[in-house]
Protein backbone atom coordinates (compact mmCIF):
# COMPACT_ATOMS: atom_id res chain seq x y z
CA UNK A 1 0.00 0.00 0.00
CA UNK A 2 1.36 3.48 -0.82
CA UNK A 3 1.78 5.99 1.45
CA UNK A 4 -0.54 8.06 0.87
CA UNK A 5 -4.16 7.86 -0.86
CA UNK A 6 -4.59 9.18 -4.13
CA UNK A 7 -6.57 11.69 -3.52
CA UNK A 8 -3.72 13.08 -0.68
CA UNK A 9 -1.38 12.89 -3.72
CA UNK A 10 -3.47 14.70 -6.11
CA UNK A 11 -3.92 17.56 -3.81
CA UNK A 12 -0.07 17.29 -2.62
CA UNK A 13 0.66 17.36 -6.81
CA UNK A 14 -1.31 19.86 -7.80
CA UNK A 15 -2.21 21.66 -4.56
CA UNK A 16 -5.54 24.34 -5.35
CA UNK A 17 -5.57 27.06 -4.10
CA UNK A 18 -1.87 28.22 -3.37
CA UNK A 19 -0.74 31.75 -2.72
CA UNK A 20 -1.45 35.00 -0.60
CA UNK A 21 -4.52 37.28 -0.75
CA UNK A 22 -2.90 40.89 -0.72
CA UNK A 23 -5.98 42.64 0.16
CA UNK A 24 -7.58 39.79 2.73
CA UNK A 25 -10.34 39.89 5.52
CA UNK A 26 -8.64 37.35 7.71
CA UNK A 27 -5.40 35.73 7.66
CA UNK A 28 -4.69 32.54 10.26
CA UNK A 29 -1.04 31.18 10.74
CA UNK A 30 -0.84 28.22 12.81
CA UNK A 31 2.00 25.57 13.62
CA UNK A 32 5.53 26.52 14.36
CA UNK A 33 8.92 25.44 12.66
CA UNK A 34 10.34 23.43 15.35
CA UNK A 35 7.55 21.03 14.68
CA UNK A 36 8.08 21.09 11.04
CA UNK A 37 4.77 22.69 9.71
CA UNK A 38 3.65 26.09 9.15
CA UNK A 39 -0.29 26.79 7.79
CA UNK A 40 -0.95 30.32 6.79
CA UNK A 41 -4.54 30.53 5.70
CA UNK A 42 -5.90 33.82 3.66
CA UNK A 43 -9.57 34.53 3.42
CA UNK A 44 -11.69 36.99 1.50
CA UNK A 45 -15.20 37.83 2.83
CA UNK A 46 -18.12 38.65 1.11
CA UNK A 47 -21.75 39.18 2.73
CA UNK A 48 -20.40 36.91 5.33
CA UNK A 49 -19.16 34.33 2.28
CA UNK A 50 -16.05 33.08 1.66
CA UNK A 51 -15.33 34.12 -1.93
CA UNK A 52 -11.60 33.25 -2.28
CA UNK A 53 -9.37 31.68 -0.05
CA UNK A 54 -5.31 30.92 -0.25
CA UNK A 55 -2.74 29.39 1.64
CA UNK A 56 0.65 28.69 2.10
CA UNK A 57 2.13 25.78 3.97
CA UNK A 58 5.38 24.98 5.17
CA UNK A 59 5.13 21.10 5.73
CA UNK A 60 5.27 17.07 4.40
CA UNK A 61 2.75 16.08 2.00
CA UNK A 62 -0.03 15.31 3.84
CA UNK A 63 0.29 18.68 5.24
CA UNK A 64 0.09 20.23 2.19
CA UNK A 65 -2.78 18.26 0.57
CA UNK A 66 -5.04 18.95 3.81
CA UNK A 67 -4.25 22.74 3.23
CA UNK A 68 -5.80 21.94 -0.29
CA UNK A 69 -8.29 20.29 0.45
CA UNK A 70 -9.56 22.57 3.41
CA UNK A 71 -9.69 25.30 1.10
CA UNK A 72 -11.92 23.71 -1.50
CA UNK A 73 -14.18 22.27 1.56
CA UNK A 74 -14.35 26.19 2.31
CA UNK A 75 -14.36 28.22 -0.68
CA UNK A 76 -17.71 29.72 -1.62
CA UNK A 77 -19.52 28.86 2.04
CA UNK A 78 -20.67 30.72 4.31
CA UNK A 79 -18.58 31.50 7.53
CA UNK A 80 -21.18 29.88 9.92
CA UNK A 81 -20.58 26.35 7.71
CA UNK A 82 -17.02 27.19 7.13
CA UNK A 83 -16.69 26.76 11.29
CA UNK A 84 -17.88 23.86 11.79
CA UNK A 85 -15.55 22.35 9.59
CA UNK A 86 -13.81 19.37 11.22
CA UNK A 87 -10.40 18.19 10.96
CA UNK A 88 -12.21 14.62 10.12
CA UNK A 89 -14.09 16.16 7.59
CA UNK A 90 -10.68 16.77 5.70
CA UNK A 91 -9.05 13.89 6.42
CA UNK A 92 -12.30 11.88 4.68
CA UNK A 93 -12.54 14.24 2.12
CA UNK A 94 -8.66 12.99 1.65
CA UNK A 95 -9.97 9.27 1.52
CA UNK A 96 -7.65 9.03 5.01
CA UNK A 97 -4.56 9.98 6.08
CA UNK A 98 -1.85 8.07 7.92
CA UNK A 99 -2.36 7.91 11.74
CA UNK A 100 0.63 10.33 12.66
CA UNK A 101 -0.43 12.80 9.79
CA UNK A 102 -3.33 13.35 11.41
CA UNK A 103 -1.86 16.35 13.18
CA UNK A 104 -1.60 17.62 9.38
CA UNK A 105 -5.63 17.87 8.99
CA UNK A 106 -6.36 19.50 12.61
CA UNK A 107 -3.81 21.76 11.46
CA UNK A 108 -5.76 23.08 8.57
CA UNK A 109 -8.87 23.20 10.53
CA UNK A 110 -7.08 25.36 13.04
CA UNK A 111 -5.57 27.54 10.30
CA UNK A 112 -9.54 28.55 8.98
CA UNK A 113 -10.30 28.86 12.43
CA UNK A 114 -7.42 31.57 13.10
CA UNK A 115 -8.27 33.51 10.02
CA UNK A 116 -12.21 33.67 10.40
CA UNK A 117 -11.12 34.82 14.24
CA UNK A 118 -8.81 37.95 12.42
CA UNK A 119 -12.12 38.63 10.48
CA UNK A 120 -14.21 38.45 13.20
CA UNK A 121 -11.50 40.95 15.30
CA UNK A 122 -10.78 43.23 12.31
CA UNK A 123 -14.65 43.73 11.94
CA UNK A 124 -14.87 44.25 15.39
CA UNK A 125 -17.69 41.27 15.33
CA UNK A 126 -18.48 39.59 18.23
CA UNK A 127 -17.98 35.99 19.01
CA UNK A 128 -17.11 33.58 21.66
CA UNK A 129 -13.69 33.36 22.57
CA UNK A 130 -13.79 29.57 23.68
CA UNK A 131 -14.95 28.58 20.10
CA UNK A 132 -11.56 29.48 19.12
CA UNK A 133 -8.77 27.81 21.25
CA UNK A 134 -4.95 29.04 21.23
CA UNK A 135 -3.06 26.70 18.80
CA UNK A 136 0.21 28.69 20.55
CA UNK A 137 1.53 24.97 21.32
CA UNK A 138 1.49 21.57 19.48
CA UNK A 139 0.42 20.25 22.49
CA UNK A 140 -3.11 20.00 20.77
CA UNK A 141 -1.34 17.85 18.00
CA UNK A 142 1.81 16.66 18.88
CA UNK A 143 0.73 16.01 22.86
CA UNK B 1 14.71 5.68 -12.45
CA UNK B 2 17.62 7.04 -10.44
CA UNK B 3 18.49 5.45 -7.19
CA UNK B 4 19.99 7.73 -4.96
CA UNK B 5 19.53 6.10 -1.82
CA UNK B 6 22.39 3.50 -1.46
CA UNK B 7 22.70 3.96 2.26
CA UNK B 8 19.08 2.54 2.51
CA UNK B 9 20.03 -0.05 0.48
CA UNK B 10 21.54 -1.05 -2.40
CA UNK B 11 20.79 -3.57 -5.51
CA UNK B 12 22.06 -6.91 -5.10
CA UNK B 13 25.13 -7.12 -7.28
CA UNK B 14 24.93 -9.96 -9.94
CA UNK B 15 27.56 -12.09 -8.38
CA UNK B 16 25.81 -12.32 -5.25
CA UNK B 17 22.28 -13.27 -7.04
CA UNK B 18 24.36 -16.15 -9.08
CA UNK B 19 25.65 -17.00 -6.05
CA UNK B 20 22.99 -16.81 -3.76
CA UNK B 21 20.78 -19.22 -6.90
CA UNK B 22 23.49 -21.21 -7.21
CA UNK B 23 23.21 -22.33 -3.12
CA UNK B 24 19.85 -22.42 -3.40
CA UNK B 25 19.57 -24.88 -6.30
CA UNK B 26 23.09 -27.16 -5.53
CA UNK B 27 23.90 -26.90 -2.04
CA UNK B 28 20.62 -26.55 -0.14
CA UNK B 29 21.24 -29.00 2.66
CA UNK B 30 21.75 -28.22 5.86
CA UNK B 31 25.50 -27.76 7.31
CA UNK B 32 24.55 -29.19 10.32
CA UNK B 33 23.52 -32.36 8.66
CA UNK B 34 26.24 -35.30 8.54
CA UNK B 35 25.81 -36.85 5.07
CA UNK B 36 27.49 -35.68 2.15
CA UNK B 37 24.58 -32.98 1.27
CA UNK B 38 24.53 -31.16 4.61
CA UNK B 39 28.43 -31.72 4.11
CA UNK B 40 28.70 -29.64 1.27
CA UNK B 41 26.46 -26.88 2.25
CA UNK B 42 28.85 -26.77 5.00
CA UNK B 43 32.06 -26.56 2.88
CA UNK B 44 29.68 -23.68 0.85
CA UNK B 45 29.41 -21.82 4.73
CA UNK B 46 32.89 -22.14 5.51
CA UNK B 47 34.33 -21.12 2.40
CA UNK B 48 32.07 -17.65 2.76
CA UNK B 49 32.92 -17.47 6.07
CA UNK B 50 36.77 -17.15 4.94
CA UNK B 51 36.24 -15.24 1.73
CA UNK B 52 34.29 -12.82 4.27
CA UNK B 53 37.18 -12.38 6.89
CA UNK B 54 39.99 -11.89 4.49
CA UNK B 55 38.10 -9.14 2.82
CA UNK B 56 38.62 -7.49 6.55
CA UNK B 57 41.86 -8.87 7.33
CA UNK B 58 40.17 -11.39 10.07
CA UNK B 59 40.53 -15.38 10.99
CA UNK B 60 37.50 -17.29 9.71
CA UNK B 61 36.91 -18.12 13.12
CA UNK B 62 36.43 -14.87 14.42
CA UNK B 63 33.07 -14.01 12.09
CA UNK B 64 29.29 -15.09 13.21
CA UNK B 65 27.14 -14.88 11.11
CA UNK B 66 23.60 -12.43 11.84
CA UNK B 67 20.40 -11.44 10.84
CA UNK B 68 22.31 -8.13 9.97
CA UNK B 69 23.67 -5.34 11.55
CA UNK B 70 21.05 -4.30 14.21
CA UNK B 71 21.71 -7.84 15.28
CA UNK B 72 25.46 -8.06 15.28
CA UNK B 73 25.36 -4.32 17.18
CA UNK B 74 22.64 -5.47 19.66
CA UNK B 75 25.12 -8.72 20.34
CA UNK B 76 28.68 -6.87 19.84
CA UNK B 77 27.59 -4.27 22.63
CA UNK B 78 26.08 -7.05 24.98
CA UNK B 79 29.09 -9.38 25.17
CA UNK B 80 31.28 -6.46 25.76
CA UNK B 81 28.92 -5.27 28.51
CA UNK B 82 28.79 -8.54 30.02
CA UNK B 83 32.33 -8.71 30.11
CA UNK B 84 32.88 -5.61 31.87
CA UNK B 85 30.34 -6.13 34.51
CA UNK B 86 31.74 -9.61 35.82
CA UNK B 87 34.78 -7.45 36.17
CA UNK B 88 33.07 -4.35 37.84
CA UNK B 89 33.16 -2.30 34.74
CA UNK B 90 29.81 -0.42 33.96
CA UNK B 91 30.85 2.25 31.81
CA UNK B 92 30.14 2.50 28.00
CA UNK B 93 31.57 5.51 25.85
CA UNK B 94 29.83 6.17 22.35
CA UNK B 95 28.57 8.90 20.64
CA UNK B 96 25.56 10.92 20.23
CA UNK B 97 24.97 10.00 16.38
CA UNK B 98 25.12 5.79 16.48
CA UNK B 99 22.72 3.88 14.57
CA UNK B 100 19.44 3.58 16.65
CA UNK B 101 20.79 -0.54 17.01
CA UNK B 102 23.14 1.13 18.63
CA UNK B 103 22.03 3.50 20.76
CA UNK B 104 19.19 1.56 22.03
CA UNK B 105 21.24 -1.10 22.87
CA UNK B 106 22.92 1.37 24.92
CA UNK B 107 19.64 2.82 26.49
CA UNK B 108 18.52 -0.86 27.69
CA UNK B 109 21.64 -1.41 29.31
CA UNK B 110 21.25 2.23 30.90
CA UNK B 111 18.21 0.39 32.55
CA UNK B 112 20.36 -2.20 33.64
CA UNK B 113 22.94 -0.54 35.48
CA UNK B 114 25.41 0.82 32.92
CA UNK B 115 26.57 4.21 32.52
CA UNK B 116 26.78 5.67 29.15
CA UNK B 117 28.50 8.50 27.81
CA UNK B 118 27.90 9.76 24.69
CA UNK B 119 30.67 12.25 22.82
CA UNK B 120 29.62 15.23 21.39
CA UNK B 121 30.17 15.34 17.50
CA UNK B 122 30.87 18.77 16.87
CA UNK B 123 29.36 20.95 14.04
CA UNK B 124 31.43 18.72 11.35
CA UNK B 125 29.97 15.34 12.81
CA UNK B 126 33.20 13.44 14.24
CA UNK B 127 34.71 12.55 17.26
CA UNK B 128 39.07 12.32 18.15
CA UNK B 129 41.01 9.90 19.11
CA UNK B 130 41.75 12.33 22.34
CA UNK B 131 38.12 13.06 23.02
CA UNK B 132 37.89 9.07 23.69
CA UNK B 133 41.25 8.87 25.25
CA UNK B 134 39.93 11.42 28.08
CA UNK B 135 36.47 9.81 28.54
CA UNK B 136 38.21 6.19 29.31
CA UNK B 137 38.07 5.36 33.09
CA UNK B 138 39.23 2.22 34.95
CA UNK B 139 35.98 1.34 35.01
CA UNK B 140 34.88 1.64 30.90
CA UNK B 141 33.87 -1.75 29.46
CA UNK B 142 33.57 -0.91 26.29
CA UNK B 143 34.11 1.64 23.75
CA UNK B 144 31.51 1.77 20.72
CA UNK B 145 32.38 4.04 17.98
CA UNK B 146 30.51 3.91 14.19
CA UNK B 147 33.09 3.69 11.30
CA UNK B 148 31.41 6.23 9.11
CA UNK B 149 27.86 7.62 9.92
CA UNK B 150 25.03 6.27 7.63
CA UNK B 151 22.97 10.00 7.68
CA UNK B 152 25.60 12.41 6.79
CA UNK B 153 28.69 10.22 5.68
CA UNK B 154 31.41 11.24 8.04
CA UNK B 155 34.39 9.01 8.52
CA UNK B 156 35.72 8.89 11.75
CA UNK B 157 39.32 8.03 12.96
CA UNK B 158 38.62 4.64 13.49
CA UNK B 159 42.65 3.54 13.21
CA UNK B 160 43.41 5.99 15.86
CA UNK B 161 40.68 5.61 18.05
CA UNK B 162 41.32 1.87 18.09
CA UNK B 163 45.05 2.53 19.21
CA UNK B 164 44.03 4.57 21.85
CA UNK B 165 41.67 1.48 23.25
CA UNK B 166 44.41 -0.97 22.57
CA UNK B 167 46.74 0.52 24.87
CA UNK B 168 43.95 1.37 27.23
CA UNK B 169 43.02 -2.12 27.30
CA UNK B 170 39.67 -1.42 26.67
CA UNK B 171 37.29 -3.14 23.88
CA UNK B 172 36.27 -1.52 21.12
CA UNK B 173 33.03 -2.41 18.88
CA UNK B 174 32.80 -0.46 15.72
CA UNK B 175 29.35 -0.64 13.38
CA UNK B 176 30.78 -0.57 9.77
CA UNK B 177 27.58 -1.35 8.35
CA UNK B 178 27.98 2.04 6.14
CA UNK B 179 32.31 1.53 5.48
CA UNK B 180 32.19 -2.40 4.88
CA UNK B 181 32.85 -2.71 0.95
CA UNK B 182 33.34 0.64 0.83
CA UNK B 183 36.45 1.72 3.08
CA UNK B 184 39.37 -0.52 3.57
CA UNK B 185 39.30 -2.33 6.87
CA UNK B 186 42.12 -4.29 8.77
CA UNK B 187 40.68 -4.89 11.99
CA UNK B 188 43.95 -6.31 13.02
CA UNK B 189 46.16 -2.91 11.48
CA UNK B 190 43.07 -0.91 13.30
CA UNK B 191 43.01 -2.53 16.54
CA UNK B 192 39.18 -3.14 16.42
CA UNK B 193 37.84 -5.81 19.10
CA UNK B 194 34.48 -5.98 17.59
CA UNK B 195 33.01 -5.30 14.20
CA UNK B 196 29.74 -5.26 12.57
CA UNK B 197 28.09 -5.48 8.62
CA UNK B 198 25.48 -6.05 7.27
CA UNK B 199 25.51 -7.56 3.25
CA UNK B 200 22.91 -5.64 1.23
CA UNK B 201 25.32 -2.13 1.96
CA UNK B 202 27.56 -3.38 0.00
CA UNK B 203 24.92 -5.21 -3.25
CA UNK B 204 24.69 -7.69 -0.87
CA UNK B 205 21.45 -9.82 0.41
CA UNK B 206 18.90 -8.24 2.80
CA UNK B 207 18.32 -10.17 6.24
CA UNK B 208 22.16 -11.40 6.67
CA UNK B 209 25.22 -9.61 8.00
CA UNK B 210 28.46 -10.73 10.27
CA UNK B 211 29.61 -9.74 14.08
CA UNK B 212 33.89 -10.01 13.88
CA UNK B 213 34.55 -10.62 17.28
CA UNK B 214 38.45 -10.84 17.69
CA UNK B 215 39.77 -14.09 19.12
CA UNK B 216 39.76 -13.69 23.22
CA UNK B 217 36.59 -11.45 23.09
CA UNK B 218 33.75 -14.26 24.20
CA UNK B 219 30.16 -13.62 22.79
CA UNK B 220 27.36 -13.61 24.62
CA UNK B 221 24.38 -15.38 22.89
CA UNK B 222 21.10 -13.23 21.77
CA UNK B 223 19.51 -16.44 20.19
CA UNK B 224 19.57 -19.38 22.36
CA UNK B 225 19.02 -22.48 20.64
CA UNK B 226 21.17 -25.42 18.81
CA UNK B 227 25.06 -25.41 18.39
CA UNK B 228 25.32 -23.34 14.76
CA UNK B 229 28.45 -20.83 14.86
CA UNK B 230 30.46 -21.96 17.55
CA UNK B 231 27.32 -22.09 19.81
CA UNK B 232 27.73 -18.60 19.67
CA UNK B 233 24.14 -18.04 17.46
CA UNK B 234 21.65 -20.39 17.24
CA UNK B 235 19.63 -21.19 14.24
CA UNK B 236 20.36 -23.24 10.74
CA UNK B 237 22.86 -20.79 8.48
CA UNK B 238 20.81 -18.78 5.99
CA UNK B 239 23.24 -20.33 3.87
CA UNK B 240 22.12 -19.02 0.48
CA UNK B 241 22.72 -15.41 2.18
CA UNK B 242 25.76 -15.48 3.64
CA UNK B 243 27.29 -17.00 0.25
CA UNK B 244 25.36 -13.88 -1.61
CA UNK B 245 27.26 -12.11 1.17
CA UNK B 246 30.74 -13.23 0.40
CA UNK B 247 30.76 -12.72 -3.10
CA UNK B 248 29.28 -9.01 -3.00
CA UNK B 249 32.30 -8.13 -0.56
CA UNK B 250 34.98 -9.77 -2.49
CA UNK B 251 33.96 -7.95 -5.23
CA UNK B 252 33.37 -4.94 -3.68
CA UNK B 253 36.43 -5.06 -1.85
CA UNK B 254 38.23 -5.85 -5.28
CA UNK B 255 37.10 -2.56 -6.71
CA UNK B 256 36.83 -0.69 -4.20
CA UNK B 257 39.73 2.06 -4.81
CA UNK B 258 38.15 2.21 -8.50
CA UNK B 259 34.45 2.68 -7.06
CA UNK B 260 36.06 5.23 -4.32
CA UNK B 261 37.29 7.41 -7.17
CA UNK B 262 34.26 7.21 -9.53
CA UNK B 263 31.82 7.62 -6.46
CA UNK B 264 32.80 10.60 -4.74
CA UNK B 265 33.69 12.64 -7.83
CA UNK B 266 30.03 12.21 -8.59
CA UNK B 267 29.69 13.36 -4.64
CA UNK B 268 31.66 16.26 -5.24
CA UNK B 269 29.71 17.65 -8.19
CA UNK B 270 26.57 17.04 -6.53
CA UNK B 271 27.92 18.23 -2.95
CA UNK B 272 29.33 21.66 -5.76
CA UNK B 273 26.06 21.78 -7.30
CA UNK B 274 23.47 22.24 -4.15
CA UNK B 275 25.76 24.37 -2.68
CA UNK B 276 24.90 26.87 -5.00
CA UNK B 277 21.06 26.95 -3.75
CA UNK B 278 21.19 29.94 -0.82
CA UNK B 279 20.58 29.17 2.18
CA UNK B 280 21.93 25.65 2.25
CA UNK B 281 24.22 23.63 4.28
CA UNK B 282 26.30 20.75 3.49
CA UNK B 283 25.99 17.90 6.91
CA UNK B 284 28.66 16.19 7.81
CA UNK B 285 32.47 16.08 7.28
CA UNK B 286 33.24 17.94 4.12
CA UNK B 287 36.76 15.88 4.11
CA UNK B 288 36.63 12.41 5.87
CA UNK B 289 33.46 11.40 4.07
CA UNK B 290 31.99 8.22 2.39
CA UNK B 291 32.30 8.09 -0.96
CA UNK B 292 28.79 7.95 -2.38
CA UNK B 293 27.05 10.44 1.21
CA UNK B 294 25.92 13.95 -0.06
CA UNK B 295 23.90 15.75 2.77
CA UNK B 296 22.21 18.62 2.50
CA UNK B 297 19.56 20.94 4.87
CA UNK B 298 17.77 23.24 3.05
CA UNK B 299 16.14 26.45 4.76
CA UNK B 300 12.33 26.90 4.98
CA UNK B 301 11.58 23.66 3.42
CA UNK B 302 10.21 20.22 4.74
CA UNK B 303 12.09 17.53 4.05
CA UNK B 304 8.99 14.63 3.12
CA UNK B 305 7.54 17.21 0.29
CA UNK B 306 11.05 17.11 -1.12
CA UNK B 307 11.28 13.25 -1.78
CA UNK B 308 7.66 13.28 -2.53
CA UNK B 309 8.22 15.40 -5.42
CA UNK B 310 11.68 13.85 -6.51
CA UNK B 311 10.20 10.37 -6.38
CA UNK B 312 7.28 11.98 -8.94
CA UNK B 313 10.52 12.40 -11.27
CA UNK B 314 11.77 9.48 -10.46
CA UNK B 315 14.71 10.21 -8.12
CA UNK B 316 15.11 7.99 -4.96
CA UNK B 317 16.43 9.89 -2.00
CA UNK B 318 15.96 10.17 2.03
CA UNK B 319 15.64 12.84 4.53
CA UNK B 320 15.79 13.12 8.00
CA UNK B 321 12.74 15.03 8.61
CA UNK B 322 10.07 13.82 11.53
CA UNK B 323 7.90 13.06 8.74
CA UNK B 324 9.61 10.45 7.30
CA UNK B 325 11.88 9.19 10.52
CA UNK B 326 7.76 8.52 11.60
CA UNK B 327 8.69 10.56 15.70
CA UNK B 328 7.63 13.89 16.03
CA UNK B 329 11.74 14.92 16.02
CA UNK B 330 13.75 15.29 13.17
CA UNK B 331 16.90 13.02 13.03
CA UNK B 332 19.13 12.54 15.73
CA UNK B 333 22.41 12.86 13.86
CA UNK B 334 20.92 16.15 12.65
CA UNK B 335 20.56 17.32 16.20
CA UNK B 336 23.34 16.20 17.39
CA UNK B 337 25.63 18.32 14.65
CA UNK B 338 23.93 21.46 16.27
CA UNK B 339 21.40 21.35 13.22
CA UNK B 340 18.01 23.85 15.06
CA UNK B 341 14.63 20.89 14.54
CA UNK B 342 13.90 23.88 11.89
CA UNK B 343 16.33 23.32 8.94
CA UNK B 344 16.71 19.48 10.59
CA UNK B 345 13.34 18.94 9.10
CA UNK B 346 14.63 20.00 5.28
CA UNK B 347 16.85 18.16 5.04
CA UNK B 348 18.19 15.47 1.66
CA UNK B 349 20.03 13.13 2.11
CA UNK B 350 21.59 11.14 -1.32
CA UNK B 351 23.83 8.38 -1.56
CA UNK B 352 25.12 7.07 -4.46
CA UNK B 353 27.07 3.92 -5.76
CA UNK B 354 29.46 3.03 -8.90
CA UNK B 355 26.04 2.56 -11.30
CA UNK B 356 25.58 6.27 -10.76
CA UNK B 357 26.28 8.19 -13.35
CA UNK B 358 27.23 12.10 -14.52
CA UNK B 359 23.92 11.83 -16.07
CA UNK B 360 21.90 11.04 -12.96
CA UNK B 361 24.07 13.78 -11.56
CA UNK B 362 22.70 16.41 -13.71
CA UNK B 363 19.37 15.29 -13.58
CA UNK B 364 19.13 15.42 -9.96
CA UNK B 365 21.17 18.81 -10.03
CA UNK B 366 18.13 20.05 -12.04
CA UNK B 367 15.27 18.82 -9.99
CA UNK B 368 16.04 19.55 -6.46
CA UNK B 369 16.70 23.46 -6.91
CA UNK B 370 13.38 23.29 -8.72
CA UNK B 371 11.85 21.46 -6.37
CA UNK B 372 13.42 23.82 -3.46
CA UNK B 373 12.42 26.41 -4.80
CA UNK B 374 8.90 25.75 -5.88
CA UNK B 375 8.35 24.53 -2.12
CA UNK B 376 9.59 27.80 -1.24
CA UNK B 377 7.54 29.87 -2.81
CA UNK B 378 4.29 28.12 -1.08
CA UNK B 379 6.09 28.43 2.19
CA UNK B 380 5.18 30.84 5.10
CA UNK B 381 8.32 30.11 7.29
CA UNK B 382 10.15 30.75 3.37
CA UNK B 383 8.29 34.41 3.00
CA UNK B 384 9.08 35.28 6.71
CA UNK B 385 12.84 34.89 6.06
CA UNK B 386 12.89 36.55 3.38
CA UNK B 387 10.78 39.75 4.30
CA UNK B 388 12.86 39.80 7.82
CA UNK B 389 9.95 38.81 10.06
CA UNK B 390 12.70 35.43 10.78
CA UNK B 391 15.94 35.25 10.75
CA UNK B 392 17.76 32.39 8.03
CA UNK B 393 19.26 30.24 10.40
CA UNK B 394 22.06 28.69 7.25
Amino acid sequence: MALYSEKVMDHFRNPRNVGVIEDADGVGEVGNAVCGDIMKIYLKIEDGIVSDVKFETFGCGSAIASSSMATELIKGKPLSEVLQLTNKAVTEALDGLPAHKIHCSVLAEEAIRAAVKDYYDRQGIAYDPKAFPDCGSCEGCHG
Amino acid sequence: MIYADNAATTKMSGAAINAITACMQDTWGNPSSLYSLGQRAKETLEDARERIAACIGASPKEITFTSGGSEADNQAIRSAALLGARKGKRHIISTAFEHHAVLHTLKGLEGEGFEVELLPVGALGTVTAQQVSEAIREDTALVTIMYANNEIGSVLPVSEIGAVCRERRVIFHTDAVQAAGHLPIDVMAQNIDLLSLSAHKFHGPKGVGALYARQGVPLTNLIEGGAQERGKRAGTENVPAIVGMAAALEESCSHMAENAAKVSALRDKLIAGLSRIPHSALNGDPVNRLPGNVNFCFEGIEGESLLLLLDDRGICVSSGSACTSGSLDPSHVLLSIGRPHEVAHGSLRLSLCEENTETDVDAILKAVPEIVNYLRNMSPLWKDKVSGKRAFVL
